[in-house]
């Protein structure tokens, strides 16, 4: 099975069909694909936002995005992984990141989806500030998302 | 060595990269925070509490006991928040 990886990092939106067709196309092997979109929700701890602006760190977040797909390759029976994530500034309801997984059954394409997702909150070089009324702060990272990270380590 | 720093470390500090010669003394990343923040007030805000900084050499993740000879580029920053 070749490595069909493909990891983005962009301003502009993502089209999630397009992106899928570009996973799928040409393959009859393909039974299962998985997608998962991260919207930008209007409040954030209760209090409305104007917008969130995405910070990355350019080259690391790509090798390091890339590197876990990998991984995830290695780990499940996959056919490939796409991964888009949305920098700069994304306001309510558009879309922040993409993960697409396609396998021959559902379970590897559902599980490395999750794990892909787990690892971009926890560790993939991104940081998120809030604009809101009264100003704008940097979103704290979330002990949960460590957590849910961690889960997938092997023992 | 490049050093880069990103979100409200970059903010504290007032750059966002910057090229530096540290002491053959400094081995460390840990002790490369405790230089960097003998050089200043923005430096001491943005690392004011060392443990919650995370960093990476050369683009890969790395704990703060991590050796620094041969770094080409060192990362400063908070705990990250994508996805």
């Amino acid at each position: 099975m070749t490595d069909n990886i493909t990891v983005r990092i962009q301003e502009t939106d993502f089209d999630i069909a397009r992106e899928i067709a570009g996973l799928t196309a040409e393959r009859s092997d393909i039974g299962a694909v998985v997608s998962f979109t991260g919207v930008c929700r209007g409040s954030e701890e209760g209090s409305a936002i104007a917008a969130l602006t995405l910070e990355h760190y350019p080259g690391m977040a790509e090798a390091e995005i890339a590197r876990h797909a990998e991984t995830a390759m290695s780990r499940w029976p996959l056919f490939g992984i796409r991964v888009v994530h949305r920098v700069g500034r994304i306001t309510p309801g558009e879309n922040i990141v993409l993960v697409v997984t396609a396998s021959k059954h559902r379970q590897a394409a559902f599980e490395a989806a999750e794990f892909m997702m787990d690892y971009l909150k926890a560790n993939a070089p991104f940081w998120k500030r809030v604009e809101a009324a009264g100003g704008t702060k940097w979103i704290e990272a979330r002990d949960h998302d460590d957590a849910a990270a961690a889960r997938w380590t092997k023992s | 060595m490049k050093l880069k720093y990103f979100a409200w470390v970059r903010e504290r500090i007032g750059k966002p990269e910057e090229t530096i010669e540290p002491p053959p003394g400094v081995t460390t990343v840990e002790e490369l925070i405790v230089w960097l923040v003998a050089r200043g007030e923005t430096y001491a805000h943005a690392f004011e509490k060392p443990r919650v900084i995370r960093a990476a050499i050369d683009h890969a993740h790395v704990k703060q006991d991590a050796a620094i000879a041969g770094a080409r580029e060192i990362a400063f920053f908070p705990p990250m928040t994508g996805g």
